[in-house]
């Protein structure tokens, strides 16, 4: 009877699934593709992560190699939301063809959107990744929108039409975490649409604190392809995740400047 | 297919190919599956149901492209 209840109120404890564009998804934690040693290790890295959408970039395919090197090849698109993505686009016009041609390949009509303005920091062009939102939106696609921090960009993309917002954490491969949780907080107070955190984060502090910041879910690469072993990293990342939410969900204790006992003061000895 | 070769442009580079070819015949050609390839023929996207019936022309500017790790 006693476990009966524990287990009740543990069943208690969970979370909504994450939805985009009318999709319920099983994890708040989506994953990169890129920079892994191995594709052994990309596949246990991501299986051991829990993520279900998955993202991959589009290139030409290389003709003087014998065996292609296709992410398909590793990764089932029947159990993965396979999630394309336009970075290395500069331009909107760029961003738009490669939308395109990722949708012809017939999985998804979902892109992650990415305008990059920059090459020395990799951020985004928030001009140039709006007028790709207007155009993509108006040909069909669901577009999940890779932005920088400032909440105004953030409005005038969700008004777009975008089905997720996605602000950076930190520039794109950098390690440094959530450097500004107020603008974060923020964007995530005033759209209705998701909000996921993009780039940036490092180690699994860095996603429960980015998750405690209230946003609907975190999207990373780099921190798990380029941890020593990214399968134990990608275990860590999923466990972050979701142990940021549910403290955020949970609602923390108030900080206070002086110590308060946990014990009762009451009952010493004499 | 005809005997022959003709120029394209595949990916940027020049390169010559048999004449007569089909989308899907060139891709084979090349040691790729059409099912994991898209194909961008002089600027327009093919859907995949036209690789059969496309032939490649002389001339003709092809990009392939496909899934690669990324983040």
């Amino acid at each position: 009877m006693q476990s009966m209840i524990t287990s009740d109120i543990i069943a208690d404890t969970g979370d909504e699934p994450l939805q985009i564009a009318g999709r319920a998804l099983r994890s708040r934690l989506m994953v990169g593709t890129g920079k892994y040693r191995t594709n052994e290790e990309m596949v246990g890295a991501i299986a051991a992560s829990g993520a279900e959408v998955v993202t991959v970039a589009v290139r030409r395919v290389d003709l003087d190699r014998t065996k292609e090197e296709g992410i398909l090849h590793h990764l089932d698109p029947r159990e993965y939301l396979l999630l394309p993505n336009t970075a290395g686009c500069y331009t909107a016009d760029e961003a738009i063809r490669y939308a395109r041609l990722a949708r012809a390949a017939g999985f998804t009509d979902w892109v992650k959107l990415e305008v990059i303005g920059d090459q020395e920091t990799l951020l985004p062009d928030a001009d140039a990744t709006l007028r790709a939102a207007r155009e993509l939106v108006a040909d069909g696609f669901t577009v999940l929108a890779y932005t920088n921090d400032d909440l105004i960009t953030a409005l005038r993309l969700e008004d777009a039409g975008c089905a997720a917002v996605m602000p950076l954490a930190s520039p794109i491969g950098s390690g440094l975490g959530l450097v500004n949780p107020y603008s974060v907080r923020t964007i995530k107070s005033r759209l209705q649409v998701p909000v996921i955190v993009d780039a940036g984060v490092g180690t699994a502090s860095d996603a429960a604190l980015t998750m405690e910041q209230g946003v609907d879910g975190i999207l990373m690469n780099t921190a798990i392809a380029e941890a020593d072993d990214a399968v134990r990293m990608g275990r860590a990342m999923g466990l972050a995740t979701e142990a940021g939410r549910l403290a955020f969900l949970a609602g923390r204790m108030p900080r206070r400047e002086r110590a308060v006992p946990s014990s009762p003061r009451k009952g010493m000895l004499g | 297919m005809t005997a022959g070769a003709i120029d394209v442009q595949i990916n940027g580079e020049a390169r010559a190919v048999p004449g007569g070819l089909s989308v899907t015949r060139l891709l084979v050609h090349l040691d790729l599956q059409p099912r994991l390839v898209v194909v961008e023929r002089n600027g327009d996207i093919l859907s995949r149901d036209r690789y059969d019936e496309v032939e490649i022309s002389a001339g003709d500017v092809l990009e392939l492209v496909h899934f690669v790790g990324g983040g």
